[in-house]
């Protein structure tokens, strides 16, 4: 049974080189994609933080910021 | 209608959905690449090396309808002046742009055991390859112009112009004598294919649409993240 799947009647070597292709490919981009939402995430926390008092109660006013700060790690709001 | 392409409002939905989805296509992909590897029966004459069709014909359909997605939005961002098209665009470039890539791959590989070559300048081969530059000519106009008001007039029209290369791909196995088999599954004539082998097909189809999915709306959570970056250099 399972040479039957490895080897697939002398097609193996192409049918699992398809599939590995593909689930690199699907592994490989979500890391890329997933790397750059981490560090955008982690700019903006940094930027966040180092807000003066003044520019920070702006921000707090503003939804965009409301809605965005939830969903980092930074708990001032 | 554009109410529901507020950013925040996304911005809301995304993270909630996320890991949902993540789930979900988790989920799908193994049922599906156990249809696919185990359940479905080989083909009566390709044998086993017809199973590549259940990673190659969904990447193809996928690559193809985000493009046209991409091309229709593209012309919305002409007609309504709406920049969120422009970043949705944007954000569902990277997997279409897999997808084509592993379609040509995966196709290539299916080539050597059936026609017993990796490539031939045919014309839904060739119109594919022509998708994948017009997917990096998109890409990379995002890339190569810093000032974002031209990089959205010059992907829109690299979207535009691609569009033409659609029906070419869809129609090139019927107006030309291609190496390339005509599409089985048709959604307005009989569907050639077995149940037993159209299920797993469809179940990877699922899969893959998911994975779209999750990508476009991490990538475009990371574009909001962006705008909002700047938007805190300039308070």
């Amino acid at each position: 049974m399972i040479n039957e799947i490895l080897f697939m009647n002398g097609y193996g070597v192409y049918v699992w080189s398809s599939f590995i292709f593909t689930l690199s490919g699907f592994f490989i981009l979500y890391s890329v994609i997933k790397l750059q939402l981490i560090k955008e995430q982690k700019k903006f926390n940094a930027k966040y933080e180092n807000l003066s008092s003044e520019k920070f109660e702006l921000a707090k006013k503003q939804k965009t910021y409301r809605e965005l700060l939830p969903n980092t790690s930074i708990s001032k709001i | 209608m554009l109410n529901y392409f507020n950013q925040n409002k996304i911005l809301l939905i995304i993270n909630r959905l996320r890991k949902y989805i993540f789930a979900m296509f988790l989920t799908v992909l193994l049922v599906g690449l156990f249809e696919a590897l185990v359940l479905s029966p080989e083909d009566y004459k390709q044998s086993d090396s017809a199973r590549i069709m259940y990673v190659h014909v969904p990447s193809a359909w996928i690559s193809l309808g985000i493009f046209s997605l991409i091309s229709i939005l593209s012309f919305g961002i002409f007609i309504f002046k709406n920049k969120n098209f422009a970043l949705i665009t944007k954000s569902l470039a990277p997997s279409g742009f897999l997808f084509n890539i592993i379609a040509l791959v995966t196709g290539s590989i299916w080539g050597k055991p059936t026609w017993g070559t990796w490539w031939a300048w045919d014309a839904r081969i060739t119109s594919m390859l022509l998708l994948a530059i017009f997917y990096l000519m998109f890409i990379l106009s995002w890339r190569i112009f810093d000032n974002n008001e031209k990089a959205i007039k010059v992907s829109s029209i690299v979207a535009i112009i691609g569009f033409i290369n659609v029906p070419i791909v869809k129609f090139s196995v019927d107006w030309w004598s291609t190496l390339h088999q005509p599409a089985s599954v048709n959604l307005l004539k009989d569907t050639t294919i077995h149940s037993s082998m159209l299920v797993p097909l469809f179940i990877m189809t699922a899969a893959f649409a998911l994975f779209s999915l999750l990508i476009f709306l991490m990538k475009y959570n990371t574009e909001l993240i962006k705008i909002k970056n700047k938007g805190l250099d300039r308070l």
